[in-house]
């Protein structure tokens, strides 16, 4: 019997599995993938938003700010990959620049601070490669980009090293009523808890709607992005936002905290919740709208496209837009986290808390004198110094061995990810963790020595090692590739 | 820190040729630095024949023309340091080259000129901007080769091909021969990247179609490759609507171009020609950063090992004349000669009844074969008599040279390249193939051990073509 069971390992589901590893409770996370930050997580644009966007007094608008203000701090407990480098909402339109003041006095109310309205010198000035049509913008510093995995595993690893048990492949089929609370039934066996957190993402509505009879209806809200090459990374220093104009929202352009070049992403609604492909049409949107923003983007360094689906609610009895975290109403004890699309890995860090108070009124819970509230990331011999990469070194001379060219990730990071809390078994696992098969090659060069490694560290077969998914395999049992 | 006159990064074919040549012209102080756990590079993994027509007058496998030169390497006792990658080169009038090892940690090099003979890599998925999910499953031809030869593992069972560069079509025969069945090759362009030879002796020989005019335009199964979209493209290479099909496969093996390793040479603030995406250099292979010069695919992609030796050679030779009268003037930037892309047009209807293609060299010439009346036959279209042998033998009992590989037991890899000594009827083939997957053979294995006498009842013997201890 466990006091809390969080369904879903992506953002929201960790960081309040880590706010809960805060207290006295025994709590537990079942994923139905195998491993963390596995969906909407992992493909997102990876913005710290400032927080001007949300209509004000909405539940959105205050974790955003609350979310944007922990970041900084957070990322220094947790180590991992945060820069706070401003952000630009571009207007392409002397008309429009009304727009920018509403979006500024939307912000203020919203309580972010330092928003200025730049005209068009001022902005050249900070992001020299806008467009010719770029008028004016709305200025926001405290805008900030963020490595969406490496917060997500952060939190994962900091709430296990504190106590809270992760469960993988273990996907929910059924959610039953108890005296003390509810029974879930997965792939993996059945497990009770007094309280349950649906954090599902864009399968939220489905595990809600397992217990309660107030229909939740969630449409996957499909997002292209375009990754370019690490040199053109410095195009741009701050992440830039477009007003939406007649063509439709916007899209962004931003470098990524890891220095690549990011666009993206598309919206549109569709029905296939493992939908993540690209289509052709998302590209060349992508393309088209990040060039109105930047000039000179050439499709030529691009070295990856991929969808992420944000979690949209199409049907519900709530306040229309905003994330739903509230427990449901016929369902004592269950608590939705649901509809959380941007800029949910923003507001990531305060949904953990606001759920851990929600969490706290209900079952008093005392405060874990052994919480530990730091964790160390996986060194980066890319970028530590001469003396940090001699001393890693001399401790492990692993860490002299090159996997991964492209992003310069040796063996010693890539056994660090396996054998760390909440180690990678996947190659998609070792790459989120290390960055290896990232670069410009995406791991053309470094993938059969990362299956190499991950067989070898589990002592199997490199047939059993898998990309992310049970079916993803890389290649054939030896027996079956010999009779062929 | 280690001084040394030369540094040569990369031991693969233009490496050692660097090396070598460098060595004879007198500077015997150098040091080779290749990241693999042997010197070869890329041949290593190129098991097939077809190299060495220039430099040593004979067709030898990747493995054997690799062991040619690493005896030349070892007989000269130039010394190497192996699983060592160079992660940073520093020119100038000294220069440093910054590499890891496990053995070695981070150390660094002084040197008075350095070699880049990187090699080249393979354009990516990503690049290429083919829409759909990303699962396991899709490999760059490269990738696949070394699964397959190196390390005796298979990366599936159907397979598409997307690019018809010789890595594709050598990889649509290796997988074929292998047991697994290779739908097509779809070629965006209207000829092939490849030489002439490895369509008729890798698709032909095998009925795997060419598509040419045709591309990949959607990948599908979000966690194994469950299949590709293949379209027709218009001239401009755009699909065109309607023409879109449906292909099973479990794998998608892509053969769509090489690019230089540029991130040395980039970092060592060379500057980079648009056309060949190598490093500018001048008349003597130096870049414009004093002291480093570039050789072989890290300089511009060739069609031919061959000639990456001779270019290699020429630049090892150019930094030992650098190193050792210490001349200065740059002069002008000039770009390597390269040879005109081979566009292997084919008649979409070939007369198989009357017409073959050469595959004795590169050049791959179209020969007519006509019987005459008194039972002879008129050959036409030869530019060598090496092409009328061919012909001749083609026209009556077409024969081939198999190339794969055999497992090895005990010892420090999986398996050994291997070949048969000369070439067998090509109806053998398979039953070859059959005798070569189901032999086991002990460690250690030279070039040239007889591992299998009389293979598939032909009295010709199957030989290693590489070293395994």
């Amino acid at each position: 019997m466990y006091d809390v069971i969080i369904i879903g390992a992506g953002v929201s589901g960790c960081a309040i599995a880590r706010e809960l590893s805060r207290l006295q409770l025994k709590t537990i996370v079942l994923e139905k993938a195998l491993d963390v930050c596995e969906e909407t997580s992992k493909a997102n644009s990876g913005i710290v938003h400032a927080g001007y966007d949300a209509k004000p007094g909405t539940l959105k608008a205050k974790l955003n700010v609350e979310g944007s203000r922990k970041m900084k701090a957070l990322s220094e407990e947790l180590d991992f990959p945060y820069k706070q480098n401003g952000s630009l909402v571009l207007c392409f339109d002397e008309k429009e620049k009304g727009k920018l003041e509403e979006l500024k006095a939307r912000g203020e109310q919203n309580g972010v601070a330092d928003l200025q309205i730049l005209d068009r010198d001022a902005v050249t000035a900070l992001e020299p490669k806008v467009s010719d049509q770029v008028v004016a913008a709305l200025y926001a510093p405290t805008g900030g980009i963020v490595c969406p995995f490496g917060l997500t595993i952060a939190l994962a690893e900091n709430a296990a090293d504190n106590g809270v048990e992760f469960l993988f492949d273990a996907k929910v089929n059924r959610i039953n009523r108890t005296q003390e609370g509810y029974r879930v039934e997965t792939g993996k066996g059945n497990y009770e808890a007094k309280l349950i957190i649906n954090a599902a993402g864009v399968y939220a509505d489905e595990i809600h709607n397992m217990v309660s009879e107030v229909r939740m209806e969630i449409t996957p809200r499909k997002g292209e992005y375009l990754l370019y090459d690490k040199k053109v990374g410095g195009m741009v220093s701050h992440t830039l936002f477009q007003l939406p104009t007649a063509l439709g929202k916007g899209i962004l352009v931003t470098p990524t905290v890891h220095g690549n070049l990011l666009t993206g992403p598309t919206a549109s609604d569709i029905e296939n919740k493992e939908g993540v492909d690209t289509s052709k049409e998302g590209m060349s949107q992508v393309t088209e709208k990040a060039a109105l923003s930047v000039s000179g983007i050439s499709g030529r360094d691009v070295i990856t496209s991929f969808a992420g689906l944000r979690a949209h609610v199409t049907r519900w009895s709530g306040k229309e837009g905003d994330f739903i975290i509230e427990e449901a109403k016929d369902a004592p004890g269950f608590i939705d986290v649901a509809g959380i699309e941007s800029p949910g890995l923003t507001s990531a860090p305060a949904i953990g808390e606001y759920v851990a108070d929600m969490v706290k009124s209900l079952l008093k819970p005392e405060e874990k004198e052994s919480f530990k509230p730091t964790r160390k990331g996986i060194p980066s011999m890319a970028l530590a110094s001469d003396e940090e990469r001699q001393k890693l070194i001399l401790e492990d001379p692993a860490y002299a061995n090159v996997i991964c060219r492209c992003e310069m990730v040796t063996e010693g990071e890539i056994l660090n990810a396996i054998h760390r809390t909440l180690g990678a078994t996947t190659t998609d696992g070792v790459k989120r963790r290390t960055r290896a098969g990232m670069g410009r090659c995406q791991s053309g060069f470094c993938n059969p020595k990362v299956v190499e490694i991950l067989a070898r560290e589990q002592k199997v077969d490199e047939s059993n090692i898998r990309k992310s998914g049970a079916d993803s395999w890389y290649l054939l049992p030896p027996e079956e590739g010999r009779s062929l | 820190m280690k001084t040394v006159d030369l540094v040569i990064i990369g031991g693969g074919p233009a490496g050692m040729a660097a090396a070598l040549s460098a060595y004879e012209k007198g500077v015997t102080d150098l040091l080779i630095l290749e990241r693999d756990k042997e010197l070869g590079g890329i041949l290593n993994q190129c098991i097939h024949n077809g190299f060495g027509l220039h430099t040593f007058k004979e067709e030898l496998t990747g493995p054997e023309y690799a062991c040619r030169y690493i005896d030349m390497v070892q007989e000269k006792k130039i010394p190497s340091l192996l699983n060592t990658m160079v992660v940073d080169v520093q020119g100038g009038a000294s220069c440093m080259v910054t590499a890891m090892s496990r053995e070695l940690g981070m150390f660094r090099i002084k040197a008075k000129a350095v070699v880049l003979a990187m090699g080249c890599r393979e354009r990516a998925r990503g690049s290429m901007n083919i829409p759909g999910f990303r699962p396991a499953g899709i490999y760059s031809a490269g990738t696949a080769q070394r699964y397959v030869n190196i390390e005796g593992k298979m990366p599936g069972k159907e397979i598409v091909v997307l690019g018809s560069g010789d890595i594709g079509l050598i990889m649509a025969r290796r997988m074929t021969l292998q047991g697994a069945k290779v739908k097509m090759v779809a070629e965006i362009m209207p000829y092939s990247g490849g030489l002439r030879r490895n369509i008729v002796q890798c698709l032909d020989d095998f009925g795997i179609p060419l598509k040419l005019s045709h591309t990949v335009t959607e990948i599908h199964g979000k966690e194994r490759v469950e299949g590709v979209t293949v379209a027709r493209v218009d001239e401009n290479l755009k699909p065109l609507p309607g023409t879109e099909q449906f292909v099973s496969c479990d794998t998608l093996l892509l053969s769509c171009g090489l690019i230089p390793e540029n991130e040395l040479s980039q970092g060592a603030g060379a500057q980079m020609d648009e056309v060949t995406q190598g490093p500018v250099v001048n008349e003597r292979l130096e870049t414009t950063i004093k002291g480093i010069f570039a050789c072989g695919n890290v300089l511009h992609v060739h069609d031919l090992v061959d000639n990456v030796s001779k270019e290699a050679a020429q630049a090892g030779a150019y930094a030992a004349d650098y190193i050792l009268s210490g001349e200065e003037d740059w002069g002008e930037a000039v770009r390597p000669r390269i040879p005109a892309k081979s566009k292997c047009t084919l008649p979409e209807e070939r007369d198989t009844s009357s017409q073959v293609i050469c595959i004795g060299c590169p050049v791959g010439c179209m020969i007519t074969v006509k019987k005459k009346k008194d039972g002879s036959l008129d050959i036409t279209g030869n530019t060598c008599k090496k092409g009328e042998a061919y012909a001749r033998s083609e026209f009556t009992a077409p024969v081939r040279t198999v190339t794969s590989m055999i497992r090895v037991q005990g010892g420090s890899g999986a398996v050994v390249p291997v070949k048969t000594a000369s070439e067998i009827p090509k109806g053998k083939i398979q039953a070859c193939m059959d005798e070569i997957k189901s032999t086991l053979v002990k460690a250690p294995v030279r070039v040239g051990d007889i591992l299998i006498e009389n293979v598939a009842g032909t009295n010709i013997p199957v030989v290693a073509t590489g070293n395994m201890d």
